[in-house]
């Protein structure tokens, strides 16, 4: 089967930006504050939009955030950063087998804006379809923008956006990822992942502090599901 | 507008081991043939994840953030994305002001 490949690209490219569009208001906020916080946390707002540029992950960046002195702690910040963003090895290694039909470049520079959001996404399409460079490249450039975007005018505005706690936007986070967690709900095992990987992190968060609650609790979810299965399931993954 | 070298040397940094996170998947992936149990493990990855991340937020922040995700789960059972996250903002403002 072959498709015409413009209307295939521009379709993809479209159902890209659809996809993404309810994750990029969720986002939007958040940028806004990750912005305004880190100029309150003494970063000039050059830096904060350099992060956000060549950072690109959210929870890493307001960890660094958190622990920013002057001068800045290399080491500590690079860490940290590495304990967050540990996640997305796992999530590389499970989407690249999907991206054949990229090329060694495509793929490169794709993935150099993988993140929660855009990543869940692909791994949806890649389950009914072929995952297309138009699709992944186009989501992922415009959730790059709106980060940019928001957390430039969140430096930019920093002190007049007040307290976002007021209008609940802190919780669009949570909530996209719980929305998040329900595409991937798989019945029982993912349940009882679900459990341990809360309790874990949770617990791991109140007695040691962030940012290990994430590697924690994830390890955690991973053994139970790795307990939970048959273990003569015979899935290949 | 400044940009500190010691802080610019911190965000390349991080900018650095965040890019080196995300191809090296790239690199392990036809390496990883996983059945049974381990591609149960693997497949657990994304909401275990997920949940680690939001779990403070969720039940170690108070009442009506614990509340309000237990409201959005429940959304996320019928709901697209747009909705469940409308439907966790409201109940965390509306769970906050009733349970301060």
């Amino acid at each position: 089967m072959r498709a015409e490949p413009r209307i295939s690209f521009c379709s993809e490219a479209r159902d890209g930006v659809r996809d993404i569009l309810p994750l990029i208001a969720a986002a939007l906020p958040i940028g806004l504050l990750c912005g305004a916080l880190g100029v309150s946390k003494g970063l000039a707002p050059a830096e904060v939009v350099a992060m956000s540029m060549l950072v690109f992950a959210g929870g890493a960046q307001f960890a660094a955030i958190e622990i920013w002195r002057t001068p800045a702690p290399i080491l500590l910040l690079a860490f940290s950063t590495l304990l967050i963003n540990a996640r997305h090895i796992l999530m590389s290694a499970s989407l690249a087998p999907k991206t054949g039909l990229f090329s060694p470049l495509q793929r490169f520079l794709g993935f150099a804006v993988l993140a929660d959001e855009n990543w869940a996404l692909s791994e949806r399409r890649a389950s009914t379809r072929a995952l297309t460079p138009a699709y992944f490249l186009t989501m992922g450039a415009v959730f790059w923008a709106n980060w940019v975007i928001a957390s430039t005018l969140g430096a930019i505005g920093g002190s007049f956006l007040g307290d976002p706690r007021r209008l609940g936007a802190d919780f669009a986070f949570p909530a996209v990822f719980i929305g998040l967690i329900a595409g991937f709900w798989k019945g029982r095992t993912t349940a009882i992942t679900v459990v341990a990987s809360a309790l874990v992190s949770a617990f791991v968060y109140l007695i040691v502090g962030p940012p290990w609650h994430v590697a924690c609790g994830a390890l955690a979810g991973i053994i139970a599901a790795y307990l939970a299965a048959p273990a003569d399931s015979g899935i290949v993954g | 507008m400044s940009l500190d070298p010691v802080a610019l040397t911190a965000i390349l940094a991080m900018a650095a081991v965040t890019y080196a996170t995300r191809i090296a998947g790239i690199f392990l992936a036809g390496r990883l043939a996983l059945r049974g149990r381990a591609a149960s493990a693997f497949e657990a990855i994304p909401p275990s994840v997920l949940v680690a991340v939001i779990a403070p937020t969720v039940l170690a922040t108070g009442k009506a953030e614990t509340t309000a995700a237990f409201v959005t789960a429940l959304a996320a059972t019928r709901l697209p994305l747009l909705g469940t996250v409308v439907v966790g903002v409201l109940s965390v403002v509306i769970l906050r002001a009733w349970l301060g």
